[in-house]
């Protein structure tokens, strides 16, 4: 089996559990198929040889945000949502309309240069944890020190948000 | 990498198209959530792509930013859910229109 099927086969697995995500009414299915979305998404970084990203994306995605996601829904005991009503249907057709011109749109764009399809190079030597992590602590170490601030942020922010009175 | 740079954009760009489908369409804020995390990665996605075939680790420094900034908004945004829901009894957007008036 080559790897340029093996992308699009992921590739395959990857839209179509995103369109029941988005298509089902029972919230755990679609946390379930969220997950599923993830480890493709993680096969595809494998693929294109972000190997650390792969990891961090089954850790950090598939593992902590869905497992908090799976908490809320737990706690809010959420049954079947009703189908949307009669008047939506306008609104409804609009925002197809939207995303297909924001999609074509994109399309024209790329396929600008018809014919010329850019192939990456034969080496790559970024996608390991050394390059990412010298590049962390050097060039981005502002980026990266201002993401920790963030994260002690979010937390101060959940703590207050969770209190028993807002 | 075995496939040009067009088809991982093209991917990418498809799973962000769902995503936005999915905040336009959906009711339920859970789900309209897991929709945002969905274009996250979908843009992720076509950073890594560039990442690839440029040969340069920014990109994926960049995914990894946002790989944070997604973990500290799901805490918040799942808090503010949770605090709407013990206030109001719903998370149906429909019925979240205290300012709309």
């Amino acid at each position: 089996m080559s790897l340029s099927f093996l992308f699009y086969l992921t590739a395959t697995i990857a839209v179509a559990s995103a369109i029941f995500v988005v298509l089902n009414r029972n919230a755990v299915y679609s946390a379930i198929l969220l997950v599923l979305c993830f480890f493709a998404l993680a096969v595809l970084y494998l693929l294109l040889e972000a190997y650390f990203l792969a990891v961090l994306e089954v850790f950090i995605y598939a593992g902590a945000i869905m497992v908090l996601f799976l908490f809320a829904i737990m706690l809010l005991n959420l049954g079947h949502e009703d189908a949307l009503p009669k008047f939506m249907y306008l609104q409804r057709a609009l925002s197809v309309l939207m995303v297909a011109l924001f999609f074509f749109g994109i399309i024209l764009i790329m396929l600008h240069e018809p014919g010329v399809l850019h192939q990456p190079g034969d080496t790559f030597s970024a996608g390991g944890i050394h390059v990412l992590g010298r590049a962390l602590f050097s060039k981005y170490l502002l980026p990266f020190e201002v993401a920790s601030l963030l994260l002690l942020v979010a937390l101060i922010g959940t703590v207050y948000l969770a209190k028993r009175k807002i | 990498m075995v496939v040009p740079l067009e088809h991982v954009i093209a991917l990418s760009m498809i799973l962000f198209s769902i995503g936005v489908l999915g905040v336009l369409f959906r009711r339920n804020a859970i789900t309209i959530f897991m929709s945002i995390e969905l274009m996250l990665n979908a843009v992720n996605l076509a950073l890594v792509g560039f990442s690839r075939y440029y040969n340069s680790v920014d990109g994926q420094v960049f995914v990894f930013l946002v790989m944070t900034l997604a973990a500290a908004e799901v805490a918040v945004g799942l808090a503010i859910i949770i605090a709407l829901y013990r206030n109001r009894q719903t998370v149906n957007i429909d019925e979240i229109n205290l300012m709309k008036n």
